[in-house]
């Protein structure tokens, strides 16, 4: 730190660095946020009033616009998080217990392909699933399986990433010993996986249910060409919707209701886990 | 955000814990390499085959082979015009030559290239800006947590969404022209979606806000994970601040630098949701901003199924080559300190 010497001249220069700092940051925070606010003030406002102008106190015909929302026979709104948040629960709670269990059976076990697995594992981590689309949709058309919710949850079974974040996690936490101790107890292998390896990987768990939800709920691409009938419609699938329709006749005072319901649910859900979550992007980093 | 395999949206960016700073995260490949000692007359080997079962067969149910057909796909004319079916018929290359005889894909990809550089420019400037201050013992910055709360926010919002209110709000008699108009600034409202700057702007504004936070995390984590005590020898020989940003963070950051870019590369070429909302899948005005899944998109939507399989194969390759420097940094990441040779690696084992 700076010397007693040139000690004035030095503090005033930190001092006028940290302001910029924070005038960056409240730059950056606005930028950030303006647009959600904008979001929230018109949810809150009627159609006439929109149309009037901006103003940025908030409005009094929230409710009004929701129940109008949810009266439009066009937007089956509330099926749509019925099924968005069954399908993003589902494939949170697959996607996490079957990337566990291949982290556990790649870390504590030797077997001859053991090498070849994981290597494989992170070689196919970065191809993008929409590379494979065509091929997927053509599978699921002959299994028919089109317009249902399988394609969208059963094969988060086979997640790369997680697998390779559990793994990490696994390999920090878990020592052979603890298996072994089971075994002598008489556990089963996978008595021993679900009874005591799981309970102790419950923070990476939980990070990963997080993210696997998250990443479940604002998925676009493939279920706009799995899903076709309106009961069965996912969020984004409406969003997209929404976009498409005749944009000038609609009421605005809906049309941000539903950008609302899309983004405002896991918006309060991040307020109380955001310091958990920022810990989780960095989990594996961090910790050595 | 994880990708967490098929049916899952593309991963814009692998998360940040992928990369394991060098102080830690040698035992990876040690672990899978080791030969354990030999164990007592049981042998469990067999349970890991049964363990990473289904992982392997989902896998190849719903990834391997989807791909392998994608890939066979892409050498037959195969598609819809009204209620007829052409084909499928096999034409060998084809489809390959038609996608580059006329000037959509090569259009396309320059369209992604531009928007993605416009995001990621400002994105990792000022990632690095925020990251460095953030862990600057000097600033000593107040109220971190909820900077970065606020910060990374954007990149859980459902981008679909995101860009559906940016349509909203953008849009000719929408707040912002509304905002310009009270303020005095235009009297005729702005029609951005119908200018090419102001709707590639407006795709790298969303892009650059849903990831900077992500990055400056993920550079974060890479600052800490330098030895304090090279800063602290910095500072004694009299460094100054931008001396010991450009002298030591760099240099040492520069792993991870190659990774972060690298990895929003792959990203990039994934660029769907916001262009497709925003445009309402035209890629208005007048297709520069179709992105090169979008094109994919509207094959796959008109099944249209021989072009899509070539367009596939085409980004399979591009990602490919890139995901295969990110394997190799990751490998190179975890590999045991004592296989490598180079200097590096020996004064890591003198710390070890």
């Amino acid at each position: 730190m700076s010397n007693k010497e040139a000690g004035t001249g030095a503090k005033a220069l930190l001092t006028f660095t940290r302001v910029l700092c924070y005038i960056f940051l409240i730059f950056l925070t606005i930028l950030c946020l303006f647009s959600f606010y904008i979001l929230i003030v018109n949810s809150t406002r009627a159609n006439s009033e929109i149309q009037k102008g901006f103003t940025l106190i908030p409005g009094k015909s929230f409710l009004t616009n929701f129940n109008k929302l949810i009266a439009n026979d066009n937007i089956p709104i509330l099926r749509a998080l019925g099924n968005s948040l069954f399908i993003s629960t589902l494939t949170a709670m697959l996607t996490t217990y079957f990337s566990a269990m291949t982290a556990f059976g790649l870390h504590i076990y030797n077997f001859k392909l053991k090498k070849f697995a994981f290597s494989f594992i992170l070689l196919i981590m970065m191809v993008p699933t929409q590379v494979s689309t065509l091929g997927f949709i053509q599978l699921i058309t002959k299994m028919g399986l089109m317009d249902t919710f399988y394609p969208l949850i059963i094969p988060s079974i086979a997640a790369p990433i997680v697998f390779f974040f559990m793994f990490q996690y696994l390999a920090s936490v878990l020592p052979q010993e603890i298996v072994e101790a089971a075994r002598v107890d008489g556990s089963n292998e996978f008595n021993t996986f679900n009874s005591i390896v799981l309970p102790i990987m419950k923070p990476a768990l939980a990070v990963q249910a997080i993210f696997s939800f998250v990443t479940s709920w604002n998925n676009y691409f493939v279920p706009a060409l799995v899903i076709d009938s309106k009961n069965n419609k996912t969020i984004p699938i409406l969003i997209a919707q929404l976009r498409s329709a005749d944009y000038m006749k609609f009421d605005l005072g809906q049309v941000y209701i539903m950008i609302c319901v899309a983004i405002i649910p896991l918006l309060i859900v991040y307020l109380f886990l955001s310091k958990f979550i920022i810990r989780g992007v960095t989990l594996g980093s961090v910790k050595g | 955000m994880p990708l967490t395999g098929r049916g899952f949206p593309p991963c814009q960016r692998l998360p940040a814990w992928l990369f394991k700073s060098n102080t830690g995260g040698e035992y990876y490949m040690e672990h899978i390499t080791a030969k354990s000692p030999k164990r007592k007359s049981v042998n469990y080997s067999r349970w890991g085959y049964l363990f990473i079962a289904p992982f392997f067969l989902v896998f190849t149910v719903f990834q391997f082979i989807p791909l392998v057909s994608t890939f066979y796909n892409s050498f037959f004319q195969n598609y819809r015009v009204g209620l007829m079916q052409i084909g499928p018929k096999f034409v060998g290359l084809a489809n390959y030559i038609a996608l580059f005889s006329n000037a959509d894909v090569p259009t396309y990809a320059l369209n992604t290239m531009i928007m993605w550089v416009l995001g990621f420019i400002p994105q990792i400037l000022v990632a690095l800006l925020l990251a460095v201050w953030f862990t600057s013992f000097r600033l000593k910055l107040k109220g971190q947590v909820f900077f970065k709360t606020v910060i990374y926010m954007p990149n859980l919002i459902m981008a679909a969404a995101f860009s559906m209110l940016f349509f909203t709000l953008f849009s000719d008699s929408g707040p912002v022209n509304m905002i310009l108009q009270s303020l005095g600034i235009t009297d005729t409202p702005y029609r951005f979606l119908t200018m090419t700057g102001a709707t590639r702007g407006l795709v790298a504004t969303m892009n650059f806000l849903m990831w900077f936070g992500n990055t400056t995390i993920l550079l974060m984590a890479g600052i800490m994970g330098i030895d304090p005590n090279l800063f602290e020898a910095a500072q004694i020989d009299g460094a100054k601040s931008h001396q010991m940003f450009f002298r030591v963070t760099l240099p040492l950051l520069l792993p991870i630098l190659v990774y972060v870019v690298i990895t929003a590369m792959i990203g990039g070429i994934q660029m769907f949701d916001v262009p497709q909302i925003l445009t309402n899948g035209g890629g208005t005005p007048n297709n520069t901003t179709m992105t090169l899944i979008m094109y994919l998109n509207k094959h796959l939507a008109s099944k249209n199924y021989g072009m899509a399989g070539a367009v596939s194969v085409l980004i399979f390759f591009a990602t490919a080559i890139l995901s295969f420097i990110v394997y190799k940094i990751l490998v190179a990441n975890y590999k045991p300190a004592s296989r490598h040779k180079d200097e590096k690696s020996k004064t890591k084992k003198v710390k070890v």
